[in-house]
């Protein structure tokens, strides 16, 4: 029997006596390329043979590194489970010299790589309440932490970053704009369409302006605007933040006697309660204008008695109610942001689970607190 | 070194970032089974005249060639084939954050090789066993000490037995000890397995105990002020920059 593999720098051949006695005689360069072809078709070979002993022979061989000596391994292993004997012939020492490696390396067990531990319900479920209060731990020191440089910032104005917090305003507010008016143009459009799809069994085509007034105003504008904030700022307030903190800056600032919450939270949700009511009111606008396009367009309102029905729904009351709730909101999103940034520990996919987590706990928060506004002032009135 | 083949030529090569050249008309050999090192001060451009070598960076004019072929102006195939013969040890080490040590070492051995996977367990095992880390298989690089990680990467450029070993500073941040482990340990990759060893570094101690041939980048002439025997250079530049940092280190080697 013999065997040669082609187009590979290494060649193999086997011979037998005839009484189950089997020699592999290899030649050539044992490495990664030529090893690896090799395990896969001649284990399989072996293990079709009727054979009691096996002999390698690798004098001829001109280099071999540890890819030809997992090839002996796995050999030899293949001999083992028919119960043969093994040997090599390696008279010029040539695995020895260049391994350091003897023959009874060979022996080294299959299953080295220890298996990940596996722990029970008890345990994981333990560790679980462990991690989840030290993670509350956290939350509530954070907002301890927050309150405090507030009350810094409140005795000393001037320790705030001014120039960090305009910048930051940039970034959450002013380039927020175009995606907040078109989302909110749309949404406007939306809902005095479907409205109205209702309102003209009525005849009621003026109230549409309400509707899309009351509901932008007080609900659905603050929400979008908070949404579209989580998801633009908060996640990169994290990433930010997640960023800085495993490469060793927030150490850094701590050591030379900043306080880190102060120098990179403040300014985030300082900027943030400034700009997200302002993007509110743009988010009210464009709404209010994408349901004038509806009313005019296609339920034959005038501009003006749309407008002016839009003016005599629209209290004081639901205005500041709304941007009331703009505030809570960016405060909610721009603290959470900067908790999971704090929290990242770990490497990359740490900085990414931060951001994630951001924008899902932002969100949450916007709607329990929404909720619990509802609620409020369902009782309060 | 019984034949002299170039394994790597580098051709006139020009770096600039924007505007501002950082290497000027670079001309080098690197020989097969030697220990090249490339030294000089901090922004002489050494690391860029590395990511050069590898590919990372296309130069701006010149040209890199690995085993006679240049690696900026070949298809994308070839470059892959001249990578995988290729290891390299970045400066910061580069394991992959999110996947244990073992499985940082597997992935070139399984995405290259038709290894089975217990076959490709035990030679993560050897490799560890090489730079000595066995028993941190399971182990998260964050969870690793500086020294340990750059143990782990070295042990992941030697994963498929490179041709040509490159290390970027391979003993920076180490202790004496473990820097001079890792000196050994380059030098028994480079005689056991012939390969070829590329290394960038300012430690002196690296340079003489394992270096071939050395070239020597000083920023201001953004080009090679020496290259030859570390030894002869040492005592018979007669190249001011070069004197002073032989000099420079020797004394503080003195105290």
């Amino acid at each position: 029997m013999k065997k040669l593999a082609p187009n590979r720098s290494a060649y193999y051949k086997i011979s037998g006596n005839g009484e189950g006695f089997f020699t592999v005689h290899y030649q050539g360069k044992l490495d990664v390329r030529a090893s690896a072809t090799i395990i896969k078709e001649l284990i399989p070979e072996i293990d079709s043979l009727a054979l009691t002993s096996l002999t390698a022979d690798i004098d001829d061989v001109s280099y071999i590194d540890d890819f030809g000596l997992i090839l002996l391994v796995e050999l030899k292993k293949a001999v083992k489970k028919k119960n043969g004997s093994f040997r090599i012939i390696d008279t010029r020492k040539i695995a020895e010299s260049i391994l350091s490696i003897k023959e009874s390396d060979i022996d080294m067990p299959s299953d080295t790589a220890k298996p990940k531990r596996t722990y029970g319900v008890v345990v994981r479920f333990g560790e679980t309440v462990i991690k989840n209060a030290s993670n509350f731990k956290i939350l509530v020191s954070f907002i301890g932490s927050v309150l405090f440089s507030f009350y810094h910032i409140l005795r000393h104005p001037g320790s705030l970053r001014v120039d960090d917090t305009i910048l930051c305003m940039e970034k959450t507010g002013a380039n927020a704009v175009p995606i907040v008016a078109l989302i909110s143009f749309l949404l406007g459009l939306v809902i005095s369409f479907m409205s109205s799809l209702q309102l003209q069994q009525f005849g009621a085509n003026i109230y549409v302006a309400s509707l899309v007034a009351i509901a932008m105003v007080s609900e659905l504008g603050p929400i979008m605007t908070a949404i579209v904030v989580a998801g633009r700022s908060g996640s990169a307030f994290a990433a930010e933040i997640g960023t800085m903190k495993i490469s060793e800056e927030i150490d850094a600032l701590f050591v030379m006697g900043f306080d880190p919450t102060l120098f990179l939270a403040i300014p985030r949700i300082v900027a943030s309660v400034i700009v997200v009511p302002l993007l509110t009111v743009f988010s009210n606008i464009f709404a209010i204008a994408g349901g004038l396009v509806v009313g005019v367009f296609i339920l034959d309102l005038t501009i003006s008695s749309y407008i002016s029905q839009t003016i005599k729904v629209l209290t004081l009351f639901e205005v500041v109610w709304g941007m009331s709730k703009s505030v809570i909101f960016a405060i909610l999103i721009s603290w959470v942001g900067c908790l999971r940034g704090f929290q990242t520990r770990g490497g990359a996919d740490a900085v990414g689970n931060a951001a994630t987590s951001a924008v899902v706990s932002g969100i949450f928060l916007i709607i329990l607190f929404d909720s619990m506004f509802a609620v409020g002032r369902s009782y309060w009135r | 070194m019984e034949t002299k083949e170039k394994v790597i030529q580098v051709k006139n090569l020009i770096a600039k970032y924007g505007d501002e050249v950082i290497l000027n008309n670079i001309s080098l050999d690197v020989f097969a089974g030697e220990v090249f090192v490339i030294l000089g001060g901090s922004g002489c451009g050494k690391s860029t005249l590395l990511k050069h070598m590898v590919g990372l960076a296309v130069p701006s004019s010149g040209s890199v060639l690995i085993d006679g072929v240049d690696i900026a102006g070949c298809d994308t195939k070839t470059l892959h084939d001249i990578l995988k013969g290729i290891g390299i040890l970045f400066q910061s080490s580069a394991l992959l954050g999110s996947m244990t040590v073992a499985e940082n070492i597997a992935l070139p051995i399984t995405e290259y090789s038709l290894m089975p996977k217990n076959s490709v367990d035990m030679l993560v095992k050897m490799k560890l066993r090489l730079v000595e880390l066995d028993g941190f298989e399971n182990y998260l690089p964050s969870q690793l000490s500086g020294g340990m990680k750059k143990r782990a990467g070295l042990a992941r450029a030697l994963a498929l037995n490179p041709k040509i070993l490159f290390l970027d500073e391979p003993t920076a941040g180490l202790d004496p000890v473990i820097s001079s482990e890792i000196d050994d340990l380059v030098i028994q990759i480079n005689r056991k397995l012939g390969t070829t060893i590329v290394i960038v570094t300012h430690d002196l101690d690296t340079i003489f105990t394992v270096a071939s041939r050395i070239v020597m980048l000083d920023k201001n002439k953004k080009g090679i002020v020496a290259e030859g025997d570390p030894k002869i250079i040492r005592d018979h530049s007669s190249d001011p920059s070069v004197r002073q940092f032989f000099k420079r280190n020797s004394k503080i080697a003195d105290l």
